[in-house]
């Protein structure tokens, strides 16, 4: 199949960005998007240009480090997907497909179609983890805890920083990921003796990152690649009413 | 030099415990004064740097990824084994031991393996206080299931997602230590060489991936922990970009290289559907703990599976393998499997897959039941292949997925460089010949979080009083300037072929020759193979863009080179041991059964690699067994 691809070209931060236009051919409905533009980067390469900047690591979905706005929308035209599991099927032979990095004034741009998610690192930083040293556990059995809470848990720490939910955000705001990090920690036994400090540092370096604040478009939620529910903002805000009173 | 594993004095139950009690300690005042450098934050990397910077040293912590989180570890899905016998089903730290020993078919240290299995009860405690949302029952106890060559259920996971929250919790307690200044990121650092000073290991040059600038960095330890290294066959289940440059460039310094050529091919991958393909996809093995596995009876069966009736498939796996059946290990699964579609009873676009069929499993479990298992891996598998495997079976197929080989290291982890350690999968260590599944993030994790923040004391109390040499070491300056000089080499090459193509013919040669199946007159041809790809290589690779800038197509490159030469050490180690073993199955000895036919007497050793100038010279570990007396591998 051919396909008209209409792709994001920046040397780096500091210069002006544009669209440039590639016709490609030779591409088969099996191959993944990435794999599309692997393709392409072969045959710039024969011509002697510059090969897309890109990310990509695991290819399978899991690792958060693809990620690109395609036609509009991130990660590609399906909801619950990341780039690396879209495949040229989802295409026509002849579409034109517009490839952007996403855009977030927190989110710099590093080259093309690459950018910088280092603030979701330091939000991390500010508390998303127990503090306890290797070495000083008990056993395992000595904190039961239910299946609900455990699955509760396990559904929104299944989030794989991507940055979809700030790109798909028309604030770019980063609330579903830093609540899906909070509300796995704070739910938890483990959890809960710095579940205050915890949120209120982590959302304070939020703020400090220039993300936007959230007003329920809930556009984040259908793109996020981990399933995860708006409902955890919700959450993430009634527990700190609660830490501001009680914290 | 000789190869001394360092194996503690006393019984096999007391020998940690007597390695603990006598090694050197630093106190804590003067470990502030250490600076150690980890190479990698996956589940070795990060457990390592969160810990060591715990004790107090100065870590610098690397990965070529944006993030720390995105380590490979993160793709681990069906789980981690410990022996805590929740189960009540007979388990403990000896039967672990044995089974980890027997499923290496006896080519590992009965030390290093049992103190795998020591340690594996304490990881679950360790890793359930980080927050790991493992599986649990209604009365809030943790769940386990079965995996692949044993017959007792130790496994722990989180849903399809072991390995991701696994990583996630060391990613957060690195992160901790991040806030407390004790670990300094390097997120987009690649290494690329190892700097030596009088035969120690004192730091890194590294690039900058997003800048294309070059460092050094100093130290009075390196630790490499950069994962597995079977991306070497291209067509893979690890992440693209998965590499063997560190431990390579490591080698090429002067440490060991042990068994490269043991190499996991796994069962379970969807089949490759283009040749454009860049990856495989892993399936989870706990998938078999459910799935029948089964091809049809008739040859080049045209009828799709629905409409081959019960008595016309044939079930291999349990026919070969009776007691273990559809869990019979990898390495076993993975040859049955090649043995029938080499026969002509292949499924799929390309006739390069098997069934793996849930339809009895639903049955009798119901389809909930199969989805609270698998859910995700059932919607994996659609959103790849767009096929809902609850009505129609998957079609599987083996994948090259994981390194038993990897620098050789001894009972404390340090590689044949003095300060130079090596942790996770890049070291060989506890799997021997063939890892059995979920022992592996085991593995990486005890070694980062248990074992060498124990070890890396007794090094480093004799570097207190050595002298700091400065990244301004003539040394240091060297080096830099080697990488420099090679960057600029490939930059000025700019022949006619992608990187891609050339690896794409690389991971051919190796597929063929030096994967499930190999033979002397195969490995002989493959080795002159990769040689001209080498040489082919520096003649006619094509590398736009410039060394000072973000240059992915430089990065695959470099990566590339080292796979080349890695690959010529790999075919040379399956060539030189003239047996069968695990995963390692040489044509020229099987049963008249096709069964791997093991050579005690002449091989009872690890195969350990030393870089002579472009040549490889071989030394033996000859592997004791004092408590287990290796038997015929039997899975029957
Ligand atoms: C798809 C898949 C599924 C698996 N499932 C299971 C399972 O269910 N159970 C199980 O026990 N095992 C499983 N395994 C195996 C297991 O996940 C790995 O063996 C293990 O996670 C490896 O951990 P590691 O820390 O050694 O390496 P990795 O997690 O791969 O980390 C390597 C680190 O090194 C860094 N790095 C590499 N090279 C460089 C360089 N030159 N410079 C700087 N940094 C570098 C990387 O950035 C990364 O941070 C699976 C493996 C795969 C591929
Ligand atoms: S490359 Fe890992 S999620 Fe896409």
């Amino acid at each position: 199949m051919n396909v008209i691809f209409k792709i994001w070209r920046q040397e780096h931060a500091a210069v002006e960005g544009y669209f440039k236009t590639y016709e490609v051919d030779g591409l088969t409905e099996d191959m993944s998007f990435l794999e599309a533009l692997d393709h392409l980067n072969e045959t710039l390469v024969l011509i002697n240009e510059k090969v897309i900047a890109f990310e990509s690591d695991c290819r399978e979905g899991i690792c958060g480090q693809c990620g690109v706005f395609i036609n509009g929308r991130a990660h590609g035209p399906h909801q619950h997907i990341t780039t690396c599991q879209l495949h040229m099927r989802s295409f026509k032979d002849g579409d034109t497909i517009v490839v952007e990095p996403w855009r977030a004034e927190a989110f710099p741009i590093v080259k093309d179609l690459v950018v910088d998610r280092s603030a979701f690192d330091r939000i991390i930083q500010q508390g998303a983890y127990i503090t306890a040293k290797t070495g000083t556990a008990p056993e395992a059995y000595a904190i039961p805890i239910s299946k609900e809470i455990s699955e509760r848990a396990m559904d929104v720490a299944a989030c794989i920083g991507c940055g979809a939910c700030v790109a798909a955000c028309k604030n770019a705001s980063a609330a579903l990921f830093t609540s899906a990090k909070i509300n796995h920690l704070n739910q938890l036994p483990q959890g809960r003796p710095e579940e205050h400090s915890r949120l209120l540092d982590m959302v304070a370096q939020m703020e400090l990152e220039n993300f936007g604040s959230c007003t329920f478009t809930a556009a984040c939620e259908v793109e996020c690649p981990a399933e995860i529910s708006i409902n955890s903002i919700a959450e993430m805000n009634a527990r700190y009413i609660k830490a501001k009173l009680f914290g | 030099m000789t190869l001394d594993a360092k194996i503690p004095e006393g019984k096999l139950e007391d020998k940690w415990k007597n390695y603990q009690a006598t090694s050197n300690l630093i106190n804590p005042a003067n470990r502030k004064k250490l600076n150690i450098i980890v190479v990698g934050s996956g589940l070795a990397g990060a457990g390592a740097a969160a810990t060591l910077a715990e004790l107090g040293y100065n870590v610098q912590c690397f990965c070529y990824q944006d993030s720390a989180r995105r380590a490979h570890s993160v793709a681990a899905q069906g789980g981690i084994n410990a022996a805590k016998n929740y189960q009540h089903d007979g388990d403990s730290v000896w039967r672990m031991f044995y089974d980890t020993l027997k499923g290496g078919d006896f080519r590992s240290r009965e030390a290093n393996t049992y103190r795998l299995a020591e340690l594996s009860a304490p990881l679950i405690d360790h890793f359930v206080q980080q927050g790991v949302p493992f599986a649990r029952e209604y009365g809030g106890v943790l769940e386990n299931r079965s995996f692949g060559g044993v017959q007792v259920k130790r496994t722990f996971y989180a849903r399809g997602q072991t390995g991701q929250q696994l990583v996630l919790a060391a990613y957060s307690q690195l992160s901790k230590m991040i806030r407390a200044k004790k670990v300094e990121m390097l997120a987009r650092h690649e290494v690329l060489d190892i700097v030596l000073i009088e035969g120690k290991a004192k730091g890194v040059i590294a690039r900058d991936l997003a800048t294309g600038e070059i460092k050094r960095f100093v130290a009075d330890a390196v630790v490499l922990a950069t994962g597995g290294y079977s991306r070497v066959f291209r067509l893979s289940t690890l992440a693209v970009g998965c590499n063997g440059s560190a431990i390579w460039k490591a080698h090429k310094k002067g440490a060991y290289f042990a068994a490269p050529s043991f190499t996991q091919i796994h069962p379970t991958a969807l089949p490759q559907t283009s040749k454009a393909q860049s990856k495989l996809t892993l399936m989870s093995e706990s998938l078999r703990n459910d799935g029948r596995i089964w091809v049809p009876k008739r040859k080049d069966d045209g009828r799709k599976a629905k409409d081959i009736p019960e008595e016309e498939r044939d079930y291999y796996l349990e026919r070969r393998y009776p007691s273990f059946g559809n869990l019979a290990p990898r390495d076993i699964a993975s040859r049955a499997a090649k043995e029938r579609i080499d026969a002509g009873h292949g499924v799929g676009q390309l006739k390069n897959a098997v069934y793996l069929d849930f339809k009895h499993a639903i049955e009798r479990l119901g389809k909930d039941t199969i989805e609270e298992r698998y859910g995700n891996l059932f919607n994996m598998y659609e959103k790849i292949t767009g096929i809902d495997a609850y009505h129609e079976p998957m079609t599987i197929s083996p994948a090259a997925h994981f390194s038993m080989g990897g620098l050789w290291v001894d009972y404390e982890l340090m590689t044949s460089i003095p300060g130079l350690y090596a942790i996770g999968e890049c070291n060989y260590s506890d799997h021997g010949a063939n890892r059995l599944g979920a022992n592996s993030l085991l593995q990486t994790s005890i070694d980062g979080y248990f074992i060498l923040p124990n070890t890396i004391n007794n090094y480093l109390a004799g570097e207190l009083g050595a002298k700091h040499p400065g990244a301004d070491h003539p040394e240091f300056m060297k080096v830099e300037s080697e990488v420099r000089d090679l960057i600029k080499k490939i930059l000025e090459v700019y022949g006619h072929r992608t990187v891609d193509d050339f690896h794409r013919e690389l991971g051919k040669v190796m597929w063929h020759e030096c994967a499930m199946s190999r033979n002397k007159a195969g490995l002989e041809k493959a080795i002159v193979q990769i040689k001209n790809i080498k040489t082919e290589f520096w003649k006619n690779v094509k590398v736009t863009g410039q060394a000072n800038e973000m240059n992915t197509e430089l990065e695959k490159a470099l990566r590339l080179a080292d796979f080349i030469e890695l690959a010529i050490l790999m075919c040379t180690d399956a060539l030189q041991r003239d047996e069968s073993c695990g995963a390692h199955f040489r044509e020229e000895y099987q049963t008249n059964e096709g069964e791997a036919l093991r050579n005690d007497d002449d091989f009872a050793y690890v195969s350990v690699w030393e870089y002579n100038k472009g040549d490889f010279k071989l030394h033996k570990e000859f592997l004791e067994f004092e408590y287990v007396q290796p038997t015929v591998r039997s899975y029957k």
